[in-house]
């Protein structure tokens, strides 16, 4: 590689890293993503010249990357924007098969050496797990598998997998290597992946989708290696090492230890029922009540959940806001981490709707202030303001941190129906005195509390 | 010092510059901030393109063409769909 290419592959580098420094400000964020793409830009053009392709191999390459940015582009824009956690598991499933595929080829290529072998089997194996484990995570989030799916000694089963996948592979570094063999080793690497996310329920699959990220970087940081490129070297490690940060605080806005997520079934430690615990009735309300009671409110707390994402509702709850605070109630929204269906969701579904910033309120802030609050609204959240997580040593999602949603003078909840919440579990919050239940469709229903308030 | 070992230095830095980037990001940013790392991670189109230039025959050129439309995907895709993203937390501050 000349200089020029070497310096230009550098610039990218540091691009990337300015890039992902100001995306991690709310204000600097889209530059910063520009500013990566910017250097992507660079080392796609510093590729050209390394390029010593025969005239088909040629049309192959931009034919393919027309299909690429066809299709991604496609999947970028048409979109919704609660189907944004799904896309992003695709398009990291894109990278990771990429980095299985630049594997063996280069493998079948040029296969000697130890180390060379080493990272190739890596970023083979690495790639193809996050391949079709993306797309599990995919199918989990579009609902197409209800239950985690756990058998008897799975995890023994899977680890019985690896250590084949390693026979394997240390077959594969001898001077006669077959590329039957390699075949068989990714195609159970694929095998591996779909395995390890079946048993992971629904709502952890954006802690999935993030360790799977990171994967996907390092199996780009490995293939960077095997053709000693410092670019895919630095940005693949970057994106590993971030992603994996990000994996362990997501976890932690949880409560729970990753290993707990990818290991432990969720949902199967409390048996007991909500109607055992409390004793108590779920009261429902009619939308004219409740309406007058938002009405008369001092401070009104919202608690958006992904019951207000699937309901498209983002809009109609951003219009009883604005008319909330038109006739002089103070609103705010309350965040809570993992509301949604991976961190931050809920603020880019708010953000959509043009719900302005000063309105959101993260849990820590709220939680000292809910005393004071007249209604908190919840608006198909559940996991996020059950009490259980204080009070329930043998709930799941004890020690969660949690919206205190119970303090508030009234609460109402908007729900389609007495379904459990992500984590399978039942929440006693909806039995409390201080409870009122408005069934049906949030968007129907937040449409009928825009025109009352109005009326009224 | 062989290029190898420089390599696994920068390999090294690399991971600890990872981790200091994202320290105390706002959990508001999590999504963009994934989506955003996960198009960096795109850049193995230019391992993709590098493999394709240099395949032989009917078999690794469909593989070296699979690998090129996934990443091309990736890169553009992932970059598309940050911006969406990000550019809705800018329009909300009137």
């Amino acid at each position: 590689m000349s200089t020029p290419i070497a310096l230009a592959f550098l610039a990218a580098s540091v691009l990337f890293i300015i890039g992902i420094k100001l995306l991690s400000s709310p204000k600097s964020a889209r530059t910063g993503n520009l500013v990566a793409a910017a250097g992507m830009l660079i080392a796609l053009l510093a590729t050209l010249p390394l390029l010593h392709a025969p005239a088909v191999n040629a049309t192959l390459i931009v034919a393919g990357i027309l299909l690429g940015l066809a299709v991604g582009a496609v999947g970028a824009y048409r979109v919704k924007m609660t189907a944004m956690p799904q896309m992003v598991a695709l398009f990291n499933g894109a990278g990771g098969g990429a980095a299985a595929l630049v594997a063996a080829i280069e493998f079948t290529a040029h296969g000697t050496g130890t180390s060379f072998i080493a990272s190739m089997l890596f970023a083979a194996l690495i790639g193809a797990v996050s391949f079709s484990g993306s797309i599990i995570a995919f199918a989990k989030l579009e609902g197409h598998f209800d239950k985690p799916v756990t058998y008897p000694g799975q995890q023994f089963a899977n680890a019985g997998l690896l250590v084949l996948i390693a026979v394997l592979g240390f077959t594969l570094f001898g001077p006669a290597h077959s590329l039957v063999v390699l075949v068989i080793f990714l195609g159970l690497a694929l095998v591996f992946g779909v395995l390890m996310v079946m048993p992971i329920g629904g709502a952890d699959m954006p802690v999935v989708i993030s360790l799977l990220n990171s994967f996907t970087g390092l199996a780009v940081a490995a293939d960077g290696f095997a053709i000693s490129n410092l670019a895919l070297i630095v940005a693949g490690t970057l994106v590993g090492s971030s992603g994996t940060l990000l994996t362990l605080s997501m976890c932690k806005a949880m409560n729970r230890p990753v290993t707990n997520v990818l290991f432990g079934a969720f949902g199967k430690a409390s048996a007991e029922t909500a109607s055992d615990v409390a004793g108590g009735a779920v009261k429902p309300i009619q939308a004219d009540e409740a309406a007058l009671l938002l009405g008369v409110a001092q401070h009104v707390v919202v608690v958006p959940g992904y019951g207000l994402a699937v309901a498209q509702a983002q809009h109609q709850v951003r219009q009883l806001a604005d008319e909330l605070v038109q006739r002089g109630v103070e609103v705010s929204f309350a965040i809570h981490p993992v509301a949604g269906r991976m961190p931050g969701h809920m603020n880019v579904l708010l953000a959509e709707a043009s719900v302005p910033y000063e309105m959101l309120v993260e849990m820590e802030a709220i939680n000292p202030q809910m005393s004071r609050v007249s209604v908190c609204l919840v608006i198909g959240a559940n996991d996020v303001v059950n009490p259980a997580a204080h009070e329930d040593k043998a709930s799941p999602i004890f020690g969660m941190p949690i919206i205190e949603a119970e303090k508030a003078a009234t609460v109402i909840v908007l729900k389609r129906s007495m379904g459990k919440g992500f984590a399978g579990i039942e929440n006693r919050l909806f039995l409390r005195d201080n409870c009122r239940m408005l069934f049906g469709d949030a968007r129907a229903s937040l449409q009928e509390l825009v025109a009352l308030v109005k009326a009224g | 010092m062989t290029v190898g070992v420089l390599t696994f230095f920068v390999f090294l830095l690399a991971i600890f510059l990872g981790f200091e980037l994202i320290f105390k990001v706002p959990s508001m940013l999590h999504t963009p901030l994934m989506s955003g790392t996960n198009a960096i991670h795109g850049i193995i189109l230019v391992g993709g393109i590098l493999a394709l230039a240099g395949a032989d025959g009917m078999v690794e050129r469909a593989v070296g063409f699979a690998a090129v439309v996934l990443g091309a995907a990736n890169v553009f895709g992932g970059f598309m769909v940050t911006d969406r993203m990000l550019q809705m937390f800018r329009k909300k501050k009137r």
